[in-house]
């Protein structure tokens, strides 16, 4: 699905968390979100999740405003992960998983939550309650819940933050192998660079709720004059002065 | 309307209980020591006042009744809590599940906690007391259909608060019906009151439900109109609550507390 972003702003008060930001994500492509804690990330995943009501500005979704779409039309072909928000703790993953397919409608569920929880890696713990699970298994889960629907549009919030490299490398092996075989269009919000490089085509920095500059990752690597996205993300946080 | 979503919804509430037994067992205890205490103190009533000679039970039926209402309106908070408890808000209201569905499957699911609470502790009260509500024959399904009602009213208040407030907002939740209480006229007749709080205590459906419950223990008769015009008291308050449930719930996001809602 083609996603794009008009003018699009949040103030809270007098605070201005997101600030006439303007982007389009091609369908099938996938977008980092970057920047600093606090740049208005999060707030701009919760417009286009129709949780937060923007200040101004659109939302288009295959060229339709948002918030003409029924609310379970299209949140039934979006989907949302992020380690900071969690399943219900005292329900085991097969309960948790069986009730998110039935909210979104998923028909042969159970052969569906057998296809991604073999994918995931995650029925060996199947009966256990979703509290008692590692943060690895936890985001596994979360994951899982994520694309129980297949969804056109996923959303992803930090998908690997506080993991070992192992299981973020998993996770994100598993995102690209995904993306291959299904039609998804990403947003990826997260602060792990070399995340950030191997899964988007493309790439949004956001400072002080503002887009800062956009580009691929060579591009911006190339434009900024840097080594690497690190660099180039440090550069573009700190502003000019302290790596010239 | 979707049925399967609200079965889904409410088979993450049922899956809850059934994970667990202190839980069940917490939804049984309350109410099971309201009926022993409310027991004791009918008993003494009965054996020692007029006005309850002869009429054994009305307090304990009042009591049972009163807790049909408790245990109705904590059930629907109570399934609120727990989306913001277990960090789910988000997961919940990003689902493709309307905000009708959600509202029809808390007061649905609720029934089942209330009475999951709230039998057992009626069927002690058969052989211990000798009360039974059953004696209010079927009147008595208007009586809890109003006094369900009215619960469900105070639910859909307190989450709207919570949507509102945030988890802040949790203290309101189990104060809501103490605040009540008084003026509900559950255990004593309407005269009791002062004359400016009458006035008050008419708008309010437990003033009728527990003046016709003492009218039909005390003189055997039903008036149908007072039961009447206690649900459609208790459907005006409902009809208000889902009204302040889509304000809260539209301007949490304007706020933008739904993405971060949470303990």
């Amino acid at each position: 699905m083609l996603i794009e972003v008009n003018n699009l702003t949040k103030i809270y008060n007098k605070y201005v968390a997101v600030n006439k930001v303007n982007f389009k994500i091609e369908k099938n492509k996938t977008i980092g979100l970057l920047g600093p804690n606090g740049c208005g990330k999060t707030t701009s995943i919760g417009m286009l999740l129709g949780l937060i009501t923007p200040t101004e500005g659109k939302i288009l979704i295959n060229n339709k405003n948002l918030k003409d779409y029924k609310r379970d039309d299209i949140l039934s072909q979006l989907n949302f992960a992020s380690p900071y928000v969690e399943l219900p703790k005292k329900l085991t993953v097969k309960q948790n998983l069986q009730i998110y397919g039935r909210l979104y409608g998923v028909k042969n569920l159970d052969e569906c939550i057998n296809e991604v929880s073999s994918d995931l890696d995650i029925k060996k713990f199947f009966e256990r309650k979703t509290g008692e699970l590692s943060s690895g298994q936890k985001n596994r889960v979360a994951l899982a819940k994520s694309l129980i629907n297949k969804p056109k549009i996923l959303l992803l919030d930090e998908p690997t933050a506080s993991l070992d490299p192992d299981i973020g490398d998993f996770i994100r092996s598993y995102l690209q192998e995904y993306k291959s075989k299904n039609e998804v269009t990403i947003l990826l919000a997260s602060h792990n660079m070399n995340e950030v490089e191997r899964l988007c085509d493309s790439i949004i920095m956001m400072k002080s709720g503002k887009i800062v500059d956009r580009g691929t990752c060579e591009q911006l690597i190339k434009k900024h004059g840097r080594n690497n996205l690190e660099e180039t993300f440090l550069k573009l946080v700190r502003g000019l002065d302290e790596f010239q | 309307m979707n049925f399967n979503k609200i079965y889904a919804l409410g088979l993450r509430h049922l899956y809850l209980i059934m994970n667990s037994f202190p839980r069940v067992l917490d939804l049984i205890y309350w109410p099971t020591v309201q009926i022993f205490l409310w027991g004791f103190i009918s008993k003494f009533f009965t054996l020692s006042s007029d006005y309850y000679s002869n009429t054994v039970g009305i307090i304990l039926t009042a009591a049972i009744l009163y807790d049909f209402l408790f245990r109705a309106s904590i059930s629907f908070n109570m399934m609120f809590l727990e989306e913001i408890w277990s960090r789910n808000f988000t997961n919940l209201f990003i689902a493709p599940i309307r905000i009708r569905e959600i509202i029809a499957s808390l007061t649905l699911t609720a029934i089942l906690r209330t009475l999951i609470g709230l039998v057992p502790a009626v069927l002690i009260s058969i052989p211990l007391f000798g009360v039974s509500i059953l004696k209010l024959g079927f009147p008595l399904v208007f009586l809890l259909i109003s006094l369900y009602l009215f619960g469900i009213s105070l639910g859909l208040f307190v989450t709207s608060g919570l949507l509102r407030f945030g988890p802040s907002f949790e203290n309101i939740a189990w104060a809501s019906l103490f605040f009540l209480a008084p003026l509900g006229c559950i255990y004593y007749p309407i005269e009791i009151l002062p004359n400016i709080l009458q006035i008050f205590a008419k708008g309010l459906p437990l003033v009728h439900i527990f003046e016709e419950m003492r009218d039909m223990l005390i003189n055997q008769q039903v008036n149908y109109y007072n039961i009447y015009k206690s649900i459609l008291i208790s459907l005006i308050y409902f009809v208000l609550g889902v009204i302040v449930f889509y304000a809260s719930y539209y301007g949490a996001k304007k706020r933008g507390t739904l993405i971060n809602m949470g303990e």
